[in-house]
């Protein structure tokens, strides 16, 4: 199979609830299209997921890239929201500034950030007050 | 045990998927009112209760692949959500019980938790 060069852009809009989701979506269906593991697709999906509801919850919204090549998966989540002042805190399990209105739906569990961790074989965030966050997600095939 | 004979247990009330009940089988249940629990925790193939009714948990359903969800307490969700599962062809059901007898009546039936049958888990 060629993976190499394959990429994906997808806007994410803030606080659009009825439309969140449908960039991990999209990038699931994207990467079952290429015949990749499912067992693998599905960590991919999760952490995707966590990552852009987490744009539209805390963010104004931003986008997703993806990029499959040979060494991995890498999703990208990007955004130019307020940014995460603390982020040993945010990456705590439980942790969570979620308003009411957004705990009612079942988010605001502090989970997200911590079950990114699990699912991607590797992360990084980089998180500018006021400007924004990039969190970057690597998935390898071979576990 | 199928999702028919679920909803015979719990007396639901089936709000689409009516043609699939008896193909699907069910082995794990969750139940859980957070999402990022269900993510986290749950395996697919799964069967969900929960007293979440947003479109969120459908998406949830979407990303993560349960095999249904049943809405407690009797709190029915919009027509937009069932419209949304009718698209996915994912069978939802409603009843009346609470989330925790539902648990029970489902457990004592037979049916284990997610944790019971670790196969594969990361982490
Ligand atoms: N993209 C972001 N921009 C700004 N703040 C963020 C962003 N992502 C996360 N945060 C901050 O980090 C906290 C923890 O995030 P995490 O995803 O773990 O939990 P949550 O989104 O609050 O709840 P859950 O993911 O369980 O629904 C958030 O409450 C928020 O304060
Ligand atoms: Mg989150």
């Amino acid at each position: 199979m060629d993976r190499a060069g394959m990429s994906l852009e997808i806007p994410v809009e803030g606080n659009n609830f009825s439309a969140a989701g449908e960039a991990a979506s999209r990038v699931k269906k994207t990467l079952l299209r290429l015949g990749i593991d499912s067992q693998l697709v599905r960590r991919v999906a999760i952490a995707t997921y966590e990552a852009e509801m987490n744009m539209v919850i805390h963010s104004d919204g931003g986008k997703i890239i993806l990029q499959v090549d040979e060494e991995e998966i890498k999703v990208q989540a990007v955004d130019q929201g307020r940014g995460i002042s603390d982020l040993e805190l945010a990456m705590k399990e439980g942790y969570s500034t979620a308003p009411d209105e957004v705990r009612e739906m079942g988010f605001g569990a502090g989970m997200g950030l911590p079950n990114i961790k699990k699912c991607a074989d590797r992360l990084e965030i980089k998180s500018v007050v006021n400007e924004g966050t990039t969190v970057v997600m690597g998935f390898k095939y071979q576990p | 045990m199928n999702l028919k004979d679920v909803q015979r247990l719990l007396q639901a009330e089936v709000l689409t998927g009516e043609e699939l009940l008896d193909r699907i089988e069910i082995e794990m249940v969750c139940g859980s009112d957070l999402i990022s629990d269900v993510l986290a925790f749950t395996k697919e193939k799964t069967l969900l209760l929960t007293g979440l009714t947003n479109p969120q948990i459908i998406r949830t359903a979407e990303m993560i692949e349960l095999s249904g969800i049943v809405f407690v307490r009797g709190k029915k969700p919009g027509d937009d959500v069932i419209k949304l599962a009718e698209e996915h062809h994912f069978p939802l059901l409603l009843t009346k019980f609470p989330l925790y007898e539902t648990c029970g009546i489902l457990y004592s039936a037979g049916l284990k938790g997610c944790s019971e049958l670790d196969t594969v888990g990361r982490g």
